[in-house]
């Protein structure tokens, strides 16, 4: 654990802001496809590598920001966040010990979870989009992880 | 938890009291999402969430108009010559149209006069630019960078210079989200300018390509024609161009006519748009409007009932 780190609530709520900003960051066709949720990274990071460690509520108050920010029902994205949260809170030591690959893995199957409770609520409040290829932004978040773990302990030993 | 001692927190959060947050925030969710979804009791906080997060969407793609502003100014001399005399032609061959049309409009006027119906024509436009942000790639939506502090309303119609856009779903006081006709939730109204057939063309989900899914196998209609909007259900004003067909395929098992169209608008790459006010009061008694489907009030409803 890192003594001295600057992650105070102004730093969380920089870092979640920046991960929203990300999410409608506007992108060719193709590399759209592939964005990964960036603030079910951040969530995740946060309650599981972070020096400072955040809850379930930071999770919550992410997710409805995410749902205002994308026109969506709201609570919907914040309901999927806080369940990731919770089931990453609770196997937390386990996967902090895990090897980075493995990390990865966890984290993606994580992050089906996250979309899958999107995918459902969707289809629950009548909007369905079943195109195969909003999956995709599963492996592709899985695949950031190593780097936005990088990133963001740099951010917070700085 | 003061934000000074980073450390105060236990390394350890868990036990009963992590099950019981969890409930109640997933209670509190789900209030929410019905509260919001089956009754709309929440339009209120939505208005000013979209004002609380307008200034972070307008901010990420803020570098993005710059440089385009950047790019527009160092235009070169020549390039801007061209557009000028391009502009000059299309104005001369507009007014021609336009002298056409004032005359039109009067005999249009005159007649509907006689027949005691109003006419409903676009009385007032408001230009709004387009925020580019990336609201959802498998939805068609995008925003705009006026709302309800000018006068923008839930259902409005939006055009562009070439067509039909789409209609406004949510206004917040500075931004409002507009559904673009080719979201797979939004249905319009529409004509076969050529027969007069009406129907009603489906978004697809694609920004290219719409899908009208209604005519009987023994309609006429042809790759080529052109779609109008028909002002049924009174959310889009009467005779603007819609889309092209470009395809119709006849399966003889089937009862009805699978057709693709274009939409003419240029939903993708469209900068600025324009938001349209006209009177809808009065729905034209006509005797072939038997509408094939009720008229869709909002039409993203209509079309997410009749596809079930």
């Amino acid at each position: 654990m890192t003594r001295r780190s600057n992650l105070g609530w102004p730093g969380i709520t920089l870092l979640t802001i920046a991960a929203l900003a990300a999410t409608v960051l506007p992108l060719p066709a193709w590399l759209e496809i592939l964005r990964p949720d960036f603030v079910a990274l951040t969530v995740l990071w946060f309650c599981l590598l972070s020096p400072r460690m955040t809850g379930l509520l930071h999770a919550w108050g992410a997710g409805i920001a995410l749902d205002a920010f994308r026109g969506v029902v709201l609570g919907q994205h914040a309901l999927a966040l806080i369940v990731i949260t919770y089931v990453a809170t609770k196997l937390r030591l386990q996967i902090r010990a895990f090897p980075p690959l493995q990390q990865t893995a966890v984290i993606m199957a994580l992050l089906w979870l996250n979309e899958f409770l999107v995918f459902w609520i969707d289809g629950a409040s009548g909007h369905p989009v079943t195109d195969w290829r909003r999956w995709l932004a599963v492996p592709a978040g899985a695949a950031c992880w190593p780097l936005i773990t990088g990133l963001y302990a740099r951010f917070a030993r700085r | 938890m003061t934000p000074h001692e980073p450390d105060s927190r236990p390394l350890l959060l868990g036990g009963p009291a992590l099950g019981l947050r969890l409930a109640v925030l997933a209670l509190l969710s789900a209030g929410l999402m019905i509260a919001d979804h089956r009754q709309h009791h929440l339009a209120v906080i939505r208005d000013w969430l979209s004002a609380v997060v307008y200034p972070v969407q307008w901010a990420v793609q803020a570098p993005f108009a710059a440089w385009t502003s950047v790019r527009e100014s160092f235009a070169s001399r020549a390039q801007l010559e061209a557009e000028n005399v391009r502009l000059a032609a299309d104005n001369l061959a507009l007014r021609l149209r336009q002298m056409r049309y004032e005359a039109l409009e009067r005999e249009n006027q005159r007649l509907r006069t006689a027949r005691e119906s109003t006419s409903r024509v676009v009385q007032r436009t408001l230009v709004a630019e387009i925020v580019r942000v990336d609201l959802d790639p498998f939805r068609q939506r995008a925003l705009v960078n006026k709302g309800s502090q000018s006068g923008v309303f839930r259902g409005q119609a939006a055009l562009d210079a070439n067509g039909i856009f789409g209609q406004v779903t949510r206004v917040g006081p500075l931004s409002a989200e507009i559904i673009l006709i080719s979201d797979a939730e939004h249905a319009i109204p529409v004509q076969v300018s050529r027969t007069g057939a009406r129907t009603i063309a489906l978004g697809t989900g694609r920004s290219g390509q719409l899908s009208l899914p209604y005519l009987p196998q023994n309609s006429d209609v042809v790759a080529g024609d052109l779609l109008v909007s028909s002002g049924l259900g009174g959310v889009y004003p009467p005779g603007y161009p819609v889309g092209r067909v470009t395809s119709v395929e006849r399966d003889p098992s089937q009862p009805l006519l699978s057709i693709a169209a274009i939409p003419l608008a240029g939903l993708d790459h469209d900068p600025e748009i324009l938001l349209v006010w006209f009177d809808s009061t009065i729905v034209e008694p006509e005797p072939a409007a038997a509408p094939e489907a009720p008229a869709p009030q909002p039409a993203a409803e209509a079309a997410r009932g009749d596809r079930g």
